[in-house]
């Protein structure tokens, strides 16, 4: 019994100090983003926040165009796990419950891509984007983002466990269509998994740095490609660095720890079958 | 291309399920919506995928085999020169040298810390929630974000662990200068951003596996590491391969770590002592050189496919000595 109870406090001990581990970067942040160039160099550094942070944050808004980086971020990753939401949960439907030709060896395909490093295409996709006009703007980082193998996978296999096929088939006898079924069946039964994956979509979205560096200029950036031209031109300058960073990163932390539940949920169930 | 599925939907609009059936007339209409609809609602992500996903991937095996710049129409026909070029390019070399450090150096202790820190939440805690949240933390927070904080943590003079080293003594370290210390500095900000992730889905694969098994071996005696080994491990497999593939992809394209802890230089530090595969096609990219740049996602591609293929290859192998 008492065995069992050291076993306990060592446990909690130890998830406390990786807890610790994982959140104190996070924490040091904020207080680089709130002192001033000098103090950085104090013996101890500083460990507290200051009161430099909305100092900081006024140079950040001066050097880079941070509010349209903001404004073009939240509608990116809005568009692009509105549209993600939608277009999985019709391909799931149509994976997990209704029969048609080749369904199988599509289904494998999709799975399949996602095993493809977006690297593989980048340079055509590229060329693709300055035929089409696009580089600049936000057509070429949300258009072929609106729909991804990982979302019609993650609903294929919601929708096979939590849809009852009695429903449809209820559904049929009343003489609904198969998009019928779909508004007044299937998207109701879809609500709980498709506001994970939105919610998930929309940080991978928020988060994409490579391509959106690639096709997108300092004058109309996303909130990552606006940091990584602080990061870049002012090397020295770690405060200001670290307010447009946390600027750009603590809106989603917040939101993130006030749903992590659900988020941590729809993560663990898309992996099981992964 | 993307509305299909809607235009679908405006020549068949939802019926009311109450109405009166008039099983004649409307019989063909049925029969379409049945065969053909399930491609209707499957077609948006494949033509996504063929527009922006599979055409560009065979294109760029047409682009690396020619010379290709974005500035010039004209692209010569090169056959598998950019291919022999890359092949003898020591720059090359020393960029897969790189990822592969600094891909095991992160990999493998953070799938070992991942698999203890399942292991450790799956048993009936208090808290459990708040564990599992902080875990996802560092996986919230963008690339670039982790970037530049550990550019700060790991910085020479005034950063957080050279005051830890030189307050017991050490001398502080110039972490970017040399290659062990710099590939140790991008391995620690890919493990913080990567390492709960993947004990999360550990974690899910772990909740899969029966009680009754743990219950037989505890009254056997087996000790809770034992029960890791012999019990948890062998049963999760599946899932502990799939997270070592991902895992291998996302090594292979280290990207934006190097870039900004070298504060956007394309060369990985002076000595191209950090820069991997990923930040070596970017070099090339930037300088339009698209023929050359295609032939190394290429090369890219192929080493996935490689790594990929030999983890499958060892997994089946472990399968079949477990019967």
């Amino acid at each position: 019994m008492t065995g069992r109870r050291v076993n306990n406090r060592l446990t909690y001990l130890t998830l406390t100090a990786v807890a610790f581990f994982f959140t104190i970067p996070l924490y040091y942040s904020i207080v680089v983003a709130s002192r001033d160039n000098a103090s950085l160099a104090s013996v101890p550094p500083p460990l507290f926040p200051g009161g430099n942070f909305f100092e900081n944050v006024s140079r950040v808004f001066d050097t880079v165009p941070f509010g349209l980086a903001m404004l073009n971020s939240v509608l990116v990753a809005g568009t692009i796990s509105i549209s993600v939401m939608f277009f999985s949960t019709l391909a799931g439907f149509a994976f997990a419950k209704l029969r048609f030709r080749g369904r199988n060896i599509l289904l494998l395909m999709t799975v399949g891509t996602m095993m493809v490093p977006t690297l593989a295409g980048i340079i055509p996709l590229y060329i693709l984007m300055v035929k089409l006009e696009w580089v600049g703007s936000l057509y070429a980082v949300v258009v072929p983002a609106l729909v991804n193998a990982f979302g019609v996978f993650f609903m294929t296999q919601f929708l096979s466990r939590a849809l009852p096929t009695e429903l449809l088939e209820a559904g049929r006898v009343d003489g609904c269509t198969t998009w019928g079924l779909v508004w007044h069946v299937v998207f109701p039964a879809a609500r709980p998994a498709a506001a994970v994956l939105g919610m998930l979509t929309f940080m991978t979205a928020w988060n994409d740095y490579m391509w959106p560096l690639m096709v997108l200029t300092p004058e109309n950036p996303t909130v990552q490609v606006a940091l990584s031209t602080l990061a870049a031109g002012y090397v020295n300058d770690y405060v200001m660095g670290l307010a447009g960073t946390a600027l750009g990163t603590l809106p989603l932390v917040i939101v993130f720890a006030l749903l992590g539940k659900h988020i941590i949920g729809g993560i663990m169930q898309g992996a099981v079958k992964g | 291309m993307a509305t299909r599925a809607p235009e679908r939907a405006d020549a068949a609009p939802p019926r009311r399920p109450a109405g009166k059936r008039r099983p004649t007339g409307r019989h063909w209409r049925h029969a379409v919506d049945v065969k053909a609809s399930p491609y209707a609602y499957v077609a948006p992500f494949f033509l996504l995928f063929c527009a922006f996903g599979l055409f560009p991937i065979g294109y760029t095996l047409w682009v690396s085999l020619h010379e290709w710049t974005l500035l010039d129409d004209e692209h010569t026909f090169l056959g598998l020169e950019n291919f022999r070029v890359l092949l003898t390019d020591s720059y090359f070399w020393n960029a897969t040298y790189n990822t592969l450090s600094i891909g095991i150096l992160s990999m493998v202790p953070q799938l070992l810390l991942a698999l203890w820190l399942a292991h450790l939440l799956n048993r009936p805690l208090r808290a459990q929630n708040f564990f599992r949240i902080t875990l996802l933390l560092p996986n919230v927070t963008s690339v670039v974000a982790v970037v530049v904080i550990f550019s700060q943590i790991f910085g020479r003079d005034f950063g957080l662990i050279n005051w830890v080293i030189t307050s017991f003594g050490g001398e502080g370290i110039a972490w970017r200068d040399a290659s062990l210390s710099s590939h140790l500095a991008i391995s620690t900000m890919i493990m913080w951003r990567w390492t709960g992730y993947n004990a999360l889905i550990l974690l899910a694969a772990m909740q899969a596996v029966p009680r009754e098994l743990y219950e037989a071996a505890t009254i056997d005696g087996a000790s809770s590491f034992t029960q890791l080994r012999k019990v948890t491990v062998p049963m999760i497999r599946p899932t502990i391969a799939f997270v070592v593939i991902t895992s291998t992809i996302g090594s292979m394209q280290i990207f934006a770590e190097p870039l900004l802890f070298g504060a956007y230089t394309l060369t990985g530090g002076q000595d191209r002592q950090y820069q991997t595969l990923s930040l070596f096609f970017y070099e090339n990219y930037m300088r339009l050189d698209f023929g050359y740049s295609s032939a190394i996602s290429w090369m890219i591609f192929v080493f996935i496919l490689i790594i990929a293929g030999v983890n499958y290859l060892l997994t089946s192998r472990m399968k079949g000595n477990l019967r």
